[in-house]
């Protein structure tokens, strides 16, 4: 009888969850969330497998990396970013993306395509070497492109900057190795492609030694101390105290 | 997100009503939307025609131009229209894509033409439907192919091109490749050719029977036989000219690991190694029949030809690119060659007396009857047997025929590359002479522009204006650079003529001068005449520009183009130029400062009593002229690049 007792309560308990039986909830409880815990973990172990599973091939898929390639493309500022940026009118910076858009429309021109576009000014010459350093006078940051801000902020600095931001340029353009000083052989090197840029049949006969003549003349005027380069300080100076430069510095100013 | 599923978009904002009594959390508030901007109608011109489009459908690709804010950079304010002067054709395509999510590619354009338009309005290539994506790679894979034959072509063009100062082995290599460069090239062509062909004519007569002699009327022997030291001479003869050949070509030979290597020079040491070896085996029975079978090779002679002939070589290419078809056909007789043998055998195998002892016994027949021969040495007898036999002839009809086609074809491809190949390169002169003349016509331009007093400084002239305003102003502003260009470097642009005479006069004012360069060389004047273009006239020219006279010459004339005065209509000669009085000269340094700093630039300092006056009003205004020039220089093409970057296309 008491065994039949016991047998009862312990059913009771378990149907209608005798708070006397509290030990016995606890391992049922226990028992219960076990399984869960498994079902769970397989499950996010079966996403998991199934994620990577599905991310391998995409990254071995060829395709994929042709479209990655295919559409490398840079699309520019809205029009009031660059007119905040720049010195232009909405007027002249649609102009200038047009042209731009035509010639370059991945967005982007590349060094060898900014060669072939200048180049095409004179024929009569090699303008490929000039083309080389103005390239890098325009590619502000050095990645190898110029972009549609690269261009218009340059060119706000020659059309409608200050004559010291005009000067600065020009130093920037010289100075090659952009350590802050032009050396001889960097004028050289400047002065060569834009005698390059006259071709062979010229008069009087452009000897081989005009160049050198010129960067000589050059730092006969800029260089003041005498040491070999000449500073952004010795430049500055020189040139505003010329009246012939200061005079044709506007004679750009209306390209646009 | 795909064009087609944009428009159930409302619908499926509208079903979420249903989530609205189920939701534990209040909704978020719906984003404010610009009904009037959505229904705006956009007008796109494209080069005078004109699209129209709600603007909702271009902005499903924010991506692309026209569904970004970047079509705002064209935008016209004035006619209220986006203006786009591009092909109005291929614009339609563009535009149906915004409208169907699938990008169609037009059958009668130029491929190039449809990428260039997609790289323009930003849309990717691999957008193409799949009606028309395999014919668009076919043709663009196609387009590819012609492009990088025609490259290879031009650097097979390339290499006539060769300097004159190349080595001995560079030159030689050149006209053993190309024998139509030099007339001793062309001769010894000719004379390999020519002994190609009596070394075989040689190896064919020398089997040829005589006629018996006197002593032995009855016997026959060959001409080989009866005139063994005269055939032995001749080809002693040849074979030293093959390899005198072999080891000059083994010598210019730019690789040569690749040239031992390659199939030619193989045929050139098989054709002669029989001579050699057969003058080291001696002449007893036990190795005789093996020089007897050597001396089969010498007929490989033939194929020396091939160097020689065109077709030969295409013919050679076809055989090289269709090694698969040819293994292919190969293999499918091979098979058949194996069935049919295997089946005769069987099927004959019952009948006494029978050809058809093996299988390879019937490999012979099988390949007689399906190459259609029919010798007839081997006959089969039982009904099965000629059943079986008609079946193997038919067969090898298609066996043989199907890959036939594919060889003709790649044959008639590679001929018409060949040809095409040919027709470019004779082309290229002419080609070349009209990318020169295109060149020079811009530099003509400006010449033209110059002697018509476009470039002076003063332009209040009616006449001039009205002069100055018939040029576009694109052609206003490039002439503009390039007299910058001149004014930076002080030289002028002059065309070829003028160059020769300048080449002339520099010569003849050398003569004439006092330097010791002329005195030196007695024969200088005369070489300078007889060949004007050379590099060493140009060097002595230069070493005689260095005189004074050429550079104040070279000032005069600075003076003249830059001053304007007394210019006439056409140009002077050096003779009055030199006339020029001094007064003048003055007069003009004392009017413009500007003038005066170009003079000190190439003048040097004064060594005579004639120059002195001159430069010494230069010398105040000198401290101008170097910082001017690099100003300009500075300046000169970065901002011009910008009138002739927006008006490229009529370049």
């Amino acid at each position: 009888m008491q065994r039949t007792k016991e047998a009862v309560k312990a059913s009771d308990g378990n149907l209608l969850g005798d708070p006397g039986r509290i030990p016995l909830s606890k391992r049922e409880s226990i028992k219960w969330q076990r399984p869960r815990f498994t079902r769970q973990a397989l499950m996010r172990c079966c996403l998991i497998k199934w994620i990577l599973s599905s991310a391998a091939p995409q990254g071995s898929d060829s395709s994929d990396s042709e479209l990655e390639l295919s559409t490398v493309r840079h699309q520019p500022e809205g029009l009031d970013q660059l007119q905040a940026q720049t010195k232009f009118t909405k007027k002249e910076l649609q102009s200038l993306y047009r042209g731009f858009k035509n010639e370059c429309p991945t967005g982007l021109v590349d060094e060898d395509t900014f060669k072939l576009i200048y180049s095409q000014f004179f024929p009569q010459g090699d303008a490929t070497t000039y083309a080389h350093f103005l390239f890098n006078a325009f590619d502000a940051d050095g990645n190898g492109a110029i972009h549609f801000e690269d261009f218009v902020v340059g060119l706000s600095i020659l059309l409608r900057g200050t004559v010291h931001e005009k000067l600065k340029w020009a130093f920037n353009l010289y100075d090659i190795n952009k350590d802050g000083c032009i050396t001889k052989e960097e004028m050289l090197a400047i002065m060569k492609s834009i005698y390059d840029m006259m071709g062979r049949h010229t008069y009087p006969i452009l000897r081989e030694d005009a160049p050198l003549e010129h960067v000589e003349r050059f730092f006969q005027k800029m260089d003041r101390n005498q040491d070999g380069v000449v500073t952004i300080d010795e430049f500055l100076e020189t040139c505003q105290k010329d009246e012939n430069i200061m005079n044709s510095m506007q004679l750009f100013e209306n390209v646009i | 997100m795909a064009a087609g599923v944009a428009t159930w978009l409302p619908f499926a904002r509208a079903a979420a009503v249903g989530w609205l009594p189920l939701a534990q959390q209040p909704l978020p508030p719906a984003p404010e939307v610009k009904a009037s901007r959505g229904d705006e109608v956009l007008v796109v011109n494209v080069s005078g025609r004109r699209f129209e489009t709600w603007k909702n459908t271009l902005d499903r690709y924010p991506d692309t131009l026209l569904g970004s804010s970047e079509k705002e950079f064209f935008y016209d304010a004035e006619s209220g229209e986006y203006f786009f002067d591009r092909d109005p054709d291929m614009f339609r395509h563009v535009l149906n894509f915004y409208r169907t999510g699938r990008l169609h590619c037009p059958r009668q354009e130029c491929i190039q033409a449809f990428d260039e338009e997609l790289a323009f309005y930003g849309l990717v290539p691999e957008l193409v439907g799949d009606c028309c994506l395999e014919e668009y790679r076919d043709r663009k894979k196609e387009n590819a192919e012609r492009l990088a034959e025609d490259e290879e072509a031009e650097q097979a063009g390339e290499g006539p091109a060769l300097p004159a100062g190349s080595s001995l082995r560079q030159r030689l290599w050149r006209a053993f490749e190309n024998p139509h460069t030099s007339t001793a090239a062309l001769v010894f062509y000719y004379v390999t050719g020519f002994f190609i062909a009596v070394s075989v004519i040689a190896n064919v007569v020398e089997t040829i029977p005589c006629r018996g002699t006197p002593r032995w009327p009855s016997k026959e022997q060959s001409c080989g036989d009866r005139f063994p030291t005269a055939f032995f001479c001749m080809d002693t003869a040849c074979v030293l000219i093959f390899t005198g050949e072999y080891l000059l070509r083994l010598f210019a030979a730019p690789s040569r690991c690749r040239f031992l290597r390659s199939v030619m020079s193989l045929i050139d040491v098989v054709a002669i190694l029989p001579y050699y070896i057969g003058l080291f085996v001696p002449k007893n029975d036990d190795v005789s029949g093996a020089f007897v079978t050597l001396r089969v090779f010498r007929v490989f002679r033939i194929f020396k030809f091939s160097r020689h002939s065109q077709g030969l070589r295409i013919l050679g290419y076809t055989l090289k690119s269709c090694a698969s078809e040819l293994g292919f056909l190969l293999f499918s007789l091979t098979m058949a060659i194996i069935i049919f043998a295997t089946v005769m055998f069987y099927a004959e195998k019952g009948t006494s007396k029978t050809n058809f002892t093996s299988i390879p016994a019937a490999f012979w027949y099988t390949i007689v009857t399906m190459t259609t021969l029919g010798y007839g040495d081997m006959v089969p007898s039982t009904i099965a047997g000629k059943i079986f036999g008609s079946i193997c002839s038919l067969s090898g009809v298609l066996v043989i025929a199907l890959p036939v086609p594919v060889i003709v074809s790649n044959f008639s491809r590679i001929y018409h590359q060949n040809q095409r190949a040919d027709k470019r390169r004779a082309q290229q002169k002419v080609r070349l002479a009209r990318i020169r003349l295109a060149k020079s016509g811009t530099t003509n331009a400006f010449l033209q522009y110059k002697q018509n007093g476009g470039l002076e400084d003063s332009g209040s002239g009616d006449g001039q204006m009205l002069c100055v305003r018939s040029r576009s102003a694109f052609e206003q502003q490039h002439h503009h650079l390039l007299h910058c260009l001149e004014k930076t470097t002080c030289h002028e642009f002059t065309d070829e003529l003028t160059f020769s005479e300048a080449l002339g006069a520099v010569s003849l004012g050398g003569r004439t001068s006092r330097s010791t360069s002329v005195s030196s060389q007695p024969m200088g004047p005369g070489s300078l005449f007889s060949s004007c273009c050379s590099r060493r006239v140009n060097r002595r020219a230069i070493r005689l520009a260095n005189s004074t006279a050429s550079v104040s010459r070279g000032s005069m004339q600075e003076l003249d183009t830059l001053a304007g005065l007394r210019r006439s209509p056409a140009p002077q000669t050096r003779s009055s130029l030199n006339a020029k009085p001094h007064d003048s000269l003055d007069l003009n340094c004392d009017s413009r400062d500007f003038v005066a700093a170009i003079i000190s630039i190439p003048t040097p300092p004064a060594n005579t009593p004639d120059e002195s006056q001159p430069s010494s009003p230069s010398g105040g205004g000198g401290s101008g002229g170097t910082p001017n020039t690099t100003l300009r220089n500075s300046s000169l093409g970065t901002p011009c690049l910008l009138p002739e970057t927006v008006k490229i296309s009529s370049l």
